[in-house]
């Protein structure tokens, strides 16, 4: 189980939100949805602790601090038990495509080489890049390099895999294969947390979609309902420009 | 106007080439020391050390912004007057001292920027997965700044050989002492200092060649 609870996060004088509560069972996939600005990212650095929280409880799996007082092991206990996929890709440049999804497994976890090695093949073969193990990123397509960092972060076996806008920076050309990848690991059942504006996704693969406004969660509900039968005001308003632009 | 005594070159030549390994050696010893001291800087000025920064910045300040000769008379004549127990300070040790502090300097902001221009967002994807800050330094971030910054650190040891020179100044008999010695003797001292410096020309080449060679390694990781 994953749970924040109060989480408060702000920078200097300016409160990006306050008190925000989100549990989610093991297995639960969840797509976070709202304007720009609303702290979606942020929300989803605090659970990585890639931002430091102000105030509020995190638990993941048998791990539960105090986020703002949390101890040096706590951070890397609570990193290591979860895995984040950045917008950007954010691939180690200095190292293949395969040492990239074998990094954490030889430095964090202390598998031997050989046994990363192998798992690590069978990551590559999952994401649909077993030719490239010995490619660089700087060789790869965006599409490539997004797969390789859903690779990492699979290599991870974290409790629950972090998306914030995986394909928001692909060429549209990219972007299937992409969500391809998320939707096999969604019925796989890898709890994961989604920031997208991918609204068929979603639909198809969310169990659940949280809508953020302005720092606070407005409304949460399976994809159909918060989809055709949006609640709050400022739901169905962002619902509505949204859909206009990309129809579901 | 006489004609170049090749001969006499040919003669000269195994002389001069007997005092190429201490200038080598000066400069190799005040490489590697200048190397250590130049990533201790730069991980302080990095780190923002608090009280250390200042010192480094002080540091830096000043080995950059005096002349290598002056700061070698400094070290040579001028110290052992005030710390006395420098007096049996020899040409040798105060050239690798002088070049050492002077290239360090240099080489501590390369090393700096370098450190810094890693993208950031590697950095937080080292962390995401559990990395230690020291392991995240060793494993992603060293790495990428040392393919950054070796072709400076080249050029600067290339200038060191170079500057090693100057420890003749000092009363030291190495490559460039050699050939004056050579050339007051024989009064040829156009044949003298060409040949002095076709052989600082000669190691400059080797050295630039290594360094392409190095370069090209080193990028391998980043072409399309
Ligand atoms: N490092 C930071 N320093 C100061 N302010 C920040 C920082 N990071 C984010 N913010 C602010 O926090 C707020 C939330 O930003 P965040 O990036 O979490 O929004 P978002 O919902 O992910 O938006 P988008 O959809 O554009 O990605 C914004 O007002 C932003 O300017
Ligand atoms: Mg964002």
């Amino acid at each position: 189980m994953i749970a924040l609870n109060g989480i408060t996060k702000r920078f200097g004088a300016h409160t990006v939100f306050e008190n925000i509560d989100l549990t989610l069972e093991q297995g639960e996939i969840i797509v976070v949805i709202g304007p720009s600005g609303t702290g979606k990212s942020t929300l989803l650095r605090c659970i990585n602790y890639l931002e430091t929280p102000d105030a509020g409880r995190l638990t993941v799996g048998n791990l539960s601090l105090d986020a703002k007082h949390a101890t040096r092991r706590e951070i890397l206990a609570l990193r290591r038990r979860t895995a984040f996929v950045f917008q950007n890709y954010a691939l180690f440049s200095n190292k293949t495509a395969l040492d990239n999804i074998c990094e954490g497994m030889i430095v964090v976890d202390g598998l031997s080489k050989a046994e990363a090695h192998a798992r690590g093949r069978e990551i590559l073969e999952r994401i649909g890049l077993a030719d490239k193990a010995n490619a660089y990123p700087a060789s790869l397509s965006g599409g490539q390099q997004q797969r390789v960092g859903i690779g990492r972060a699979m290599a991870a076996k974290a409790e629950v895999i972090l998306f914030d806008e995986p394909t928001s920076a692909l060429d549209p050309e990219w972007v299937d294969e992409v969500l391809a990848l998320m939707k096999h690991l969604a019925l796989e059942r890898q709890t994961m947390i989604v920031v997208s504006h991918e609204m068929q996704f979603a639909r198809e693969v969310a169990d659940r979609v949280v809508f953020m406004d302005e720092g606070r969660i407005i409304e949460q509900g399976p994809p159909d309902e918060l989809f055709t039968n949006p609640q709050d005001e400022r739901t169905q308003r962002f619902l509505r420009k949204v859909l206009a632009n990309n129809p579901i | 106007m006489h004609v170049l005594d090749l001969d006499y070159m040919l003669g000269l030549l195994p002389i001069l080439l007997g005092y190429l390994p201490l200038t080598l050696e000066m400069a190799g010893a005040g490489m590697v020391a200048a190397l250590v001291l130049a990533c201790l800087l730069a991980v302080v000025r990095v780190q923002r050390m608090p009280g250390l920064n200042a010192l480094a910045m002080l540091f830096i300040s000043f080995f950059r912004g005096t002349p290598l000769l002056v700061q070698l008379f400094l070290f040579y004549y001028g110290l052992p007057q005030i710390l006395t127990f420098l007096v049996a300070i020899n040409g040798i040790t105060a050239t690798i001292l002088g070049l050492t502090l002077h290239f360090s300097a240099y080489m501590a902001e390369s090393i700096r920027a370098a450190i810094v221009g890693v993208d950031r967002s590697q950095t937080e994807a080292a962390l995401s997965i559990g990395m230690t800050q020291g392991q995240l330094m060793r494993r992603i971030v060293l790495p990428q700044a040392t393919r950054v910054a070796t072709p400076t650190l080249m050029n600067y040891f290339i200038d060191m050989i170079k500057a090693t020179s100057l420890a003749f100044t000092l009363g030291v008999t190495e490559l460039m002492g050699a050939t004056q010695k050579e050339a007051a003797g024989s009064f040829l001292y156009f044949e003298a200092f060409l040949l002095a410096a076709i052989i600082y020309w000669v190691v400059v080449e080797i050295l630039s060649w290594l360094q392409r060679r190095l370069e090209k390694r080193l990028n391998r990781a980043y072409q399309r």
